[in-house]
């Protein structure tokens, strides 16, 4: 049976993890390689890195990391953050990333979801979604939530998926960081309408969280950040949770 | 590492359109093995043994052999032959995805998964193997969970080495003689994938 997806992401800037994690048997806990092992020996499913740096130099940093990451790890992993063109994609998925997830550039051009479905394939396109409710409308947002767009969320993650995207990360800008649980009926309403997987994101604060993203929310996937670094909760716990419940996970 | 499956023979990658091949590339570099990605016809004769990967789509990865003259190639080749995900579809003899003419080593078709509510398609994660029953699973336990990502599936047939279910019951891994095909990802499918790499290349 298919299963449900458990995604850390980690959030990198210079080539390092930042927000830091307290994983007490890491000798670095700021080595986004060292932190993707240990994820990935605790069984999850996937990884996501969204470099949060702007500048060129750094780009390159990021792509010593994947090179590094995809020497290391065994499970597929996503590369997003400043991902513009379909020479971007490229020089990623020749460093080693499995998938790369786009946003803004999206955005801004929405063709160019096209092209790097054509050229790489529907199953290496994430499009991130980031949104946010604004006077009862969920309305897509960019420069990580801060800018509104014109675009009404449920229409554009339609779109994106008929340009050819074949994943899609929705991220609620409401939820995440609350620890109140994942944008349920937004999420829901957008899974329920998507032919291809939606990774819900945004808001995890407990194990009944994920519970409710994998049940309520139809989501296939459940990704979160600082829950899993500072060890609030461990991915063997999390998986036990779920499998004692009924959902279907990877163990 | 595991001294014992460290293996001196060299894998040959055959290189063609095939999509992003580095994680195969990684993988084996994991493991510990030598490889070198060629479409030199007589480099891929000479190999030890082949691993045939592929992402992305069947008609223009099978015009890009056909350009090669890998075609004819193929279906000749004696030494353990690993097709993977795309690779292994190319195997077969004709897949439904642009209507494309296969390699035909299993004369089995690749079909579209049927549309189906509560599932997606292209199928994205992990899901079980089952009714195991190749070299290439030795040590592997029923119901291992291996990563999967595709749109079209190998039916079961007499050469079914291993099954999953998704819509339907369908073939996982695939076996014939020599060759030796995977419709998920070995490559990213953990601890699991990485055993079934190793058995290859002990075969």
């Amino acid at each position: 049976m298919l299963t449900k997806r458990i995604i850390p992401c980690l959030d990198i800037k210079d080539g390092r993890t930042v927000k830091g994690t307290n994983f007490i048997n890491l000798r670095d806990a700021g080595d986004p390689v060292e932190l993707a092992a240990e994820y990935a020996a605790q069984g999850a499913d996937e990884l996501v890195f969204l470099d949060i740096t702007a500048t060129v130099e750094d780009r390159k940093t990021l792509l010593d990391l994947v090179s590094r990451v995809a020497h290391t790890i065994n499970i597929p992993f996503c590369v997003g953050g400043g991902i513009g063109t379909v020479h971007d994609v490229s020089k990623l998925l020749n460093a080693g990333a499995d998938k790369i997830s786009i946003n803004s550039s999206a955005v801004r051009n929405p063709e160019v979801i096209s092209e790097m479905a054509r050229e790489f394939g529907s199953q290496c396109i994430v499009v991130a979604i980031d949104t946010r409710n604004v006077d009862g409308t969920d309305i897509v947002h960019t420069h990580g939530g801060r800018k509104p767009t014109e675009l009404k969320t449920i229409e554009w993650a339609r779109e994106v998926e008929n340009l050819g995207a074949g994943e899609l990360l929705l991220t609620s800008m409401d939820a995440d960081g609350t620890k109140n649980g994942f944008a349920n009926q937004l999420t829901a309403i957008i899974s329920g309408n998507a032919g291809i997987p939606v990774i819900a994101s945004g808001g995890a604060g407990s194990k009944e969280h994920f519970y409710d993203v994998f049940t309520e929310g139809r989501a296939d996937a459940g990704l979160a950040a600082s829950i899993f670094h500072f060890r609030e909760i461990g991915i063997p716990e999390l998986k036990n949770f779920l499998i004692e419940k009924g959902i279907p996970i990877r163990y | 590492m595991d001294s014992t499956t460290k293996n001196t023979q060299k894998v040959t990658i055959i290189k063609y359109n095939a999509g992003n091949v580095m994680s195969v590339m990684y993988a084996l570099e994991r493991i510990g093995a030598d490889y070198e990605l060629t479409d030199d016809i007589e480099k891929i004769q000479k190999a030890d043994r082949i691993i045939f990967p592929g992402v992305g789509e069947a008609a223009s990865a099978m015009k890009s052999i056909r350009e090669k003259e890998l075609d004819k190639l193929i279906p000749t080749l004696t030494q353990p032959f690993l097709g993977t995900c795309v690779g292994m579809q190319l195997l077969c003899a004709f897949s439904e995805e642009r209507d494309t003419e296969c390699l035909g080593v299993f004369d089995i078709p690749i079909k579209k998964f049927p549309k189906t509510p509560g599932f997606k398609i292209p199928q994205t994660g992990w899901n079980n193997i089952s009714n195991l029953r190749s070299p290439l699973c030795e040590g592997v336990r029923e119901q291992s969970f291996v990563y999967y990502n595709h749109g079209y599936y190998a039916p079961l047939s007499e050469y079914t080495a291993g099954t999953t279910d998704y819509i339907l019951p369908y073939s996982g891994i695939l076996q014939k003689d020599n060759f030796y095909a995977c419709q998920f990802h070995s490559e990213i499918s953990g601890d699991v994938g990485e055993r079934i790499f190793r058995n290859f290349l002990s075969i």
